[in-house]
């Protein structure tokens, strides 16, 4: 890394940035973890010989690590020092995502199980009515 | 620092040499153009998370109408996984050949890219066509409302792909790998990879965990 060289302290997300045979092996790599963790994912989904409430949270995992593949063998997001502005914009989306998904389904998770009154209740404000 | 080395990174205003920007000056095109890009693909990913969270808080409101297991084919589910696996695996090597200025491979590899893309697209398309054939259309519950939004926009950005892979190998053909080129077809790449990412999201939480007995 010389002092001048522009590209040197910095990438752009989703660039290869080497030699055509180590660029290659990141894609192939890429490919082989990523069609070995869809494989394990099919099969988990359709297993009998696993804890059957277990297998919705397992292949939640097995798709976060295949995320994890795609954005660090095909979009070369890196722990480097080159790539912290990438993985500071990965980590405040990723920060957005979390809390609009686990923000909605626990909200509306406790509104349903709110809204499922039993009989009794049901009638209760039928005679109020 | 002369002239030349300011060009080189991008500091073309001249003169002074405090930009605000610390001493190096702004980063090149080659790093700004895909970095925005990039937040603009993060923000994609925002827009997703909203529908992914909408459809997992209506998945159950079927309405007495078909639920998740009597509609999804796990077949076709996994033919499209891997052709969109295989389509972004093929663009990266589209991008290897593009970095030497390869014309033959370059343009070889991404018309295979948008093969698989259509493969990809075919599929879903027919399974779509299937689903309101019987009656299982968006207007029939809340659940197949948001799936439909869920799954036709990440196939609404499919298509919006394929013709951005059409357009790149259009501009490659006829103006050569110019340094723009090259920026729109590093963006096209981290486009179409991120369609994988979301894609692995819905054929886990909306295909596998929806099939689950």
């Amino acid at each position: 890394m010389t002092e001048h060289d522009p590209e040197a302290l910095n990438v752009a997300p989703g660039e290869p940035h080497d030699t055509l045979l180590s660029e290659t092996l990141s894609y192939v790599i890429g490919l082989g973890l990523a069609l070995v963790l869809t494989v394990v994912s099919f099969w988990v989904a359709s297993t009998s010989e696993l804890w059957g409430p277990g297998v919705a949270v397992g292949l939640v995992v097995l798709a976060i690590a295949q995320m994890g593949v795609h954005l660090v063998f095909f979009l070369h997001i890196t722990s480097g020092p080159d790539n912290t502005n990438n993985v500071l914009a990965l980590a405040f989306g990723v920060l957005i995502v979390v809390l609009v998904m686990v923000g909605t389904i626990w909200i509306m998770a406790h509104l349903a199980a709110g809204m499922a009154a039993g009989p009794e209740l049901t009638n209760l404000q039928m005679q109020h009515g | 620092m002369t002239s030349s080395e300011a060009v080189a990174i991008g500091l073309t205003h001249g003169g002074s040499e405090d930009t605000g920007l610390g001493n190096r000056g702004p980063q090149s095109k080659s790093i700004v153009v895909p970095y925005g890009f990039w937040l603009f693909v993060l923000s994609d990913m925002v827009l997703f998370s909203a529908l992914f969270a909408s459809y997992a808080s209506l998945v159950h409101a079927t309405d007495s109408g078909p639920v998740t297991n009597q509609l999804f084919d796990r077949t076709n589910v996994a033919i499209e996984t891997a052709s969109l696996l295989l389509s972004s695996f093929v663009c990266g090597l589209a991008i290897i050949a593009a970095k030497r200025k390869n014309l033959f491979w370059t343009e070889a590899w991404l018309v295979l890219t948008g093969l698989l893309g259509l493969v990809f697209l075919v599929i879903e398309l027919r399974e779509f066509a299937g689903m309101i054939a019987i009656g299982a259309g968006p207007q029939r519950s809340a659940f197949l409302s948001s799936f439909f939004t869920l799954v036709g926009c990440h196939g609404a950005h499919v298509t919006a792909g394929l013709l951005w892979i059409g357009t790149m190998m259009a501009q490659i053909w006829a103006k050569g790998f110019q340094p723009h080129i090259g920026r729109r077809l590093l963006c096209l790449s981290v486009f179409w990879h991120a369609l994988d990412i979301i894609w692995v999201a819905i054929f886990t939480i909306v295909y596998l965990i929806g099939t689950l007995p």
